[in-house]
């Protein structure tokens, strides 16, 4: 009796996963599944589909804070700050290209469940850094809120931003709340040409350290998106600001050769093409998506390319290395050494066949006792593992 | 002592204070472990100084494996420990037990590694917030959370409190700028989160920690983001006749899609209070008072001062100085900043109640205030961080007379619900502690309680790390583990599917 709900309330998720963990029948939680194939793939009988759970609580602009229900689609949320003038300033990422399916699909359950976040998230912080409070409903089939509705809270734990990147493993979000910002005035592209790896990042960070008040810095190489290599760093704000600081720019970054200004509207492009990492979009090859300290990003790709075929680009001033194995293999052992090599930090494995991606460890592997507290986490959420089992880590 | 009852000590752990001196000296030697009783005063309370106990014996380790081994033996023998850091908690969170062990962080206060390219900097927890801004000035960086007691209290403090400070809305609490830290686990287990890379896969344990007021763990490493210092900063001073227009003139300058670096509320008896103590030249016949702070590039902060200036004007500023130097910026800031010592000078003692509104109910909120002043008789100033509605309510008191403690209690307990009532919450960043603990259950729901300390119960199943602190009911992990459905009970579910 395999069952795909739809709930409409918290109450309907609620009694749905209360069935689910009396009858050990696992659920896989799906906000419209447009990121299923990230993480590892989830095998079970029934499926708790949140599209239906949708809308608009309460948006209130002047106080910055946004209530929705979980299974609202990011593009509605997106559409409707936007009219306000004001965004997410974490821009999450769409995952639709990269995963060869439709563009502009998700819900903010989904966004939030998986802590997306775009260029931007080097200035302005991550998904889990905009939630301000949540409603759900965990593993024992129980609704609990926690957070708040303002934006300065530190009563009790901070669940909500613990529930974020969980990839739906703790608890089923029903009603989220978040913190929305202005939306900048204007925007524009300060560009770097010609510069190799080391030398592009070098510019990044200076610039990052920098009072230009950066908000977004990639390397994109030669062969990416273009025949020359190009160091890219956005400005935005108030139109005379971003004029002011470019100048800043220019005078910082002299002696790293010619500068070109790319303007509004084709900076936007660029920024989206480098957020849904669309160079690699429309193949097959497997993807990664690696965070490490900026400064250790290029000497992480010079190793690798000594052993792999390999095609890779930088965001986040270098610390965010997406890598395209063009062999057609995973090739995680190299990866995952190569990681620990410069440092540490952590590799996941966002596209791949589904039978590779039960096989090999999606996710960052963790020492031992961060693993043992992680299970015990998602034991006091969820005692029967019947959310999401197995999508973060084999067999839990 | 006071209304709110902490533990009952345990008479079988008391009796063994010989027997844990012995064993704590052993991991710890010398002069890192008082037992003293005139030296552990020193430890007896926080700054919420109306609570005071002395601890079983005080503990200060220096090494990491120092702390994993003390914690190891206090949860062996079930022992109970609270951790400490500067003692700058206004809630109560450092406020020791009878029969626990006081483990002060203090002697952990190195920077261990400043990296400018990654703008990372690595500390121990006891180095101060301050610490942090004075090892990466000279090269124009700072640690941007900065609590007012940012000179005194330390970064793992900081981390257990989730501290915010007046340039918060802009930059982010402490969990907005943490890229990582090591903590030590009750039984000693070492575990380490995140690091210079950002936003590390698996569960949030970075954003559990940060706020959990020593219940959770403790923190042995910290690694902040530092960010390059704005290149300039100026202020406006605005006055307003009532604070219906300064609460619109806040709400149109965020409309506007400006975050300024600092806005900052008082209202008229503050406004006297911090002028008579510091003369920073405010205006004394206003109702409001606003002082808007803007950072960045300078075009950008002349443009938007410009702004700012225009949208007090439409909403009726009666007053309006803008700061032309560093030196006006620091007066405009000195009567704020001086705000709570001014109260201490009118009012023998004061309580800082901390709550956090939706702006748009202020009016409501200080009217029904100055009903409740009425109520229990007693004199009630406002500080206000303006940007995000995070109230600080001094209320006026006097501990010599009979009886103004637990009225004032009661004050802070009435202006505290009224937060919730109005759509807010108990703390914006003093933290719950001991002092609102027993309101969590007008926030929360039994339920909401219940999930929070299960999480508790997958860091320290004894409740033994900072117990009687944030939670007003100890359940036992046993009892909160429980499910009370079975297989049958429940009909395959009659909700909407395809
Ligand atoms: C022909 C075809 C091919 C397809 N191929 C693919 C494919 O290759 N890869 C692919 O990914 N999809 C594929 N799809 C599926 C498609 O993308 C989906 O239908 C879908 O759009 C939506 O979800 P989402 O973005 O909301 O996030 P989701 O993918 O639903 O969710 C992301 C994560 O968040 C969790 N989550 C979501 N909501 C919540 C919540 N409220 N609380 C807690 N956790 C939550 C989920 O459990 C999951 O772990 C394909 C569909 C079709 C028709
Ligand atoms: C005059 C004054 C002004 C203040 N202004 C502000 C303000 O503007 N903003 C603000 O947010 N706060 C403010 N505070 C409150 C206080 O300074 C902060 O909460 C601060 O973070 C506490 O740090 P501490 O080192 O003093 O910690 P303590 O008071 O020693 O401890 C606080 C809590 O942290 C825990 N703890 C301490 N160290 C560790 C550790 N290493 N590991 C685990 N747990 C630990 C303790 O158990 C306790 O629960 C102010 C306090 C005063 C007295």
């Amino acid at each position: 009796m395999d069952a795909t709900f739809k709930p409409q309330t918290a109450k309907d998720v609620e009694v749905a996963v209360k069935w689910a963990a009396a009858e050990d029948q696992p659920l896989e939680i799906v906000g419209q599944a447009s990121k299923r194939s990230l993480g590892r793939p989830v095998q079970t009988a029934h499926v708790l589909n949140l599209s239906k759970l949708s809308g608009i609580d309460s948006y209130e602009p002047a106080e910055l804070v946004l209530t929705v229900k979980a299974g609202t689609p990011i593009a509605e949320i997106e559409k409707l700050v936007d009219e306000n003038g004001q965004e997410l300033s974490f821009e999450p990422m769409d995952y639709g290209p990269l995963l060869n399916v439709d563009a502009g699909q998700g819900t903010v359950g989904g966004v939030l469940a998986a802590n997306l976040s775009g260029p931007r998230r080097l200035k302005a912080g991550a998904a889990r850094d905009h939630i301000l409070g949540m409603e759900a409903v965990s593993g024992r089939g129980e609704i609990f809120n926690s957070g708040g509705k303002v934006v300065k809270n530190v009563t009790g734990y901070d669940l909500p931003r613990a529930l974020c990147g969980a990839f739906g493993t703790l608890a089923v979000a029903t009603t989220v709340t978040l913190k929305v910002n202005p939306k900048p005035e204007t925007s524009a592209t300060f560009v770097l040409s010609g510069l190799g790896a080391a030398r592009g990042i070098n510019a990044l960070c200076k610039a990052m350290g920098s009072s230009a008040e950066v908000s977004g810095a990639a390397h994109l190489p030669a062969g990416i998106d273009g025949d020359i290599s190009r160091t890219l760093l956005r400005l935005e704000g108030f139109e005379t600001s971003v004029d002011y600081r470019f100048k800043t720019l220019e005078d910082l970054l002299k002696s790293y050769g010619p500068v070109t200004r790319i303007e509004e509207q084709d900076s936007r492009k660029l920024w989206q093409t480098v957020r849904d990492v669309r160079p690699f979009a429309g193949v097959d090859n497997p993807v990664w998506r690696i965070s490490v300290a900026p400064t250790v990003g290029p000497k992480l790709v010079e190793l690798l390319e000594k052993e792999l075929k390999i095609n890779a680009f930088f965001d986040w001033s270098g610390g965010l290395i997406w890598l395209m194995c063009l062999d057609g293999l995973v090739n995680d052992q190299h990866i995952r050494a190569a990681v620990d090599s410069v440092g540490g930090g952590h590799a996941t494995l966002v596209r791949a066949v589904p039978s590779i991606r039960s096989s090999v460890a999606v996710f960052q592997p963790q020492p031992a006792p961060l693993a043992a507290l992680s299970k015990r986490l998602k034991e006091q959420f969820d005692p029967k593992g019947v959310l999401n089992p197995g999508r973060l880590v084999m067999g839990v | 002592m006071t209304a709110i009852a902490m533990p009952a000590p345990d008479p079988e752990v008391l009796a063994r204070r010989q027997d844990i001196l012995k064993a704590l000296q052993a991991i710890v030697p010398g002069e890192g472990v008082i037992h003293d009783e005139r030296e552990m005063r020193a430890y007896e309370t926080d700054a919420l100084t109306a609570y005071r106990q002395l601890p079983l014996i005080v503990v200060l380790p220096e090494t990491v494996e120092q702390v994993s081994k003390i914690l190891k033996y206090c949860h062996q023998n079930d022992v109970k420990v609270v951790p400490r850091g500067a003692g700058t908690s206004l809630s109560g969170g450092a406020l020791p037990l009878e029969d626990g062990v006081l483990l002060s962080m203090m002697k952990f206060n190195r920077v261990l590694d400043i990296d400018y390219d990654n703008r990372a900097v690595v500390v121990q927890p006891g180095v101060t917030n301050l610490g942090i801004t004075r090892a990466v000035e000279h090269e124009g960086f700072y640690y941007a959370p900065d609590p007012s007691s940012q000179i005194a209290c330390s970064i793992g403090g900081n981390i257990a409190e989730n501290s915010g400070g007046v340039h918060c809305l802009k930059y982010g609490l402490t969990t907005n700028n943490v890229l990582g830290l090591e903590m030590v686990l009750i039984t000693g287990e070492v575990i380490r989160l995140g690091g210079k890379h950002l936003d590390s896969e698996g569960y949030d344990l970075l954003a559990l920690m940060t706020g959990s007021e020593g219940l959770l763990g403790v923190v042995t490493e910290v690694t902040v983001r530092i960010l390059q210092k704005p290149e300039t900063a100026r202020a406006l001073l605005i006055g307003f006749p009532s604070s219906e227009d300064g609460g619109r003139c806040v709400a149109d300058i965020i409309a506007a899609g400006i975050i300024p670096g600092g806005m900052e509320m008082m209202d008229k008896p503050a406004i006297h209070a911090a002028e008579d103590f510091v003369h920073a030249g405010y205006p004394r016949d206003v109702e409001a008072l606003l002082i808007v702070e803007l950072d960045g590039p300078e075009k950008e902060v002349d443009f938007l001062i410009g702004r700012v200036e225009e949208i007090a004007k439409a909403n009726k500023a009666s007053h309006i100085r803008i700061s032309q130097n560093e030196e006006e910026r620091m007066t405009f800031w000195a009567g704020r900043k001086a705000a709570f010592p001014a109260v201490g000078r009118i009012s023998p003692d004061y309580l800082c109640m901390d709550g956090t509104i939706p702006r748009r109910e202020l009016p409501r909120v200080l009217s029904r205030m100055r009903e409740l002043s009425d109520k229990h008789g007693l004199g009630v100033a406002n500080v206000f961080h303006a940007g995000d509605g995070n109230l600080h309510p001094l209320i006026l008191y006097d501990a010599n007379k009979p009886g103004e403690l637990d009225a004032a209690e009661a004050f802070g307990a009435d202006i505290l619900r009224l937060c919730v009532e109005v759509g807010g919450v108990l703390t914006g960043e003093h933290g719950v502690g001991i002092e609102k603990r027993d309101l969590m259950t007008d926030m929360f729901s039994e339920e909401d309680l219940k999930q929070q300390q299960r999480v508790k119960c997958a860091f320290d199943e004894k409740h033994l790390l900072n117990p009687g602190k944030v939670f007003p009911v100890l359940h036992r992990c046993a009892e909160l583990g429980k499910m009370h459905v079975h297989k049958g009970q429940l009909p395959f579910p009659d909700i909407p599917r395809f």
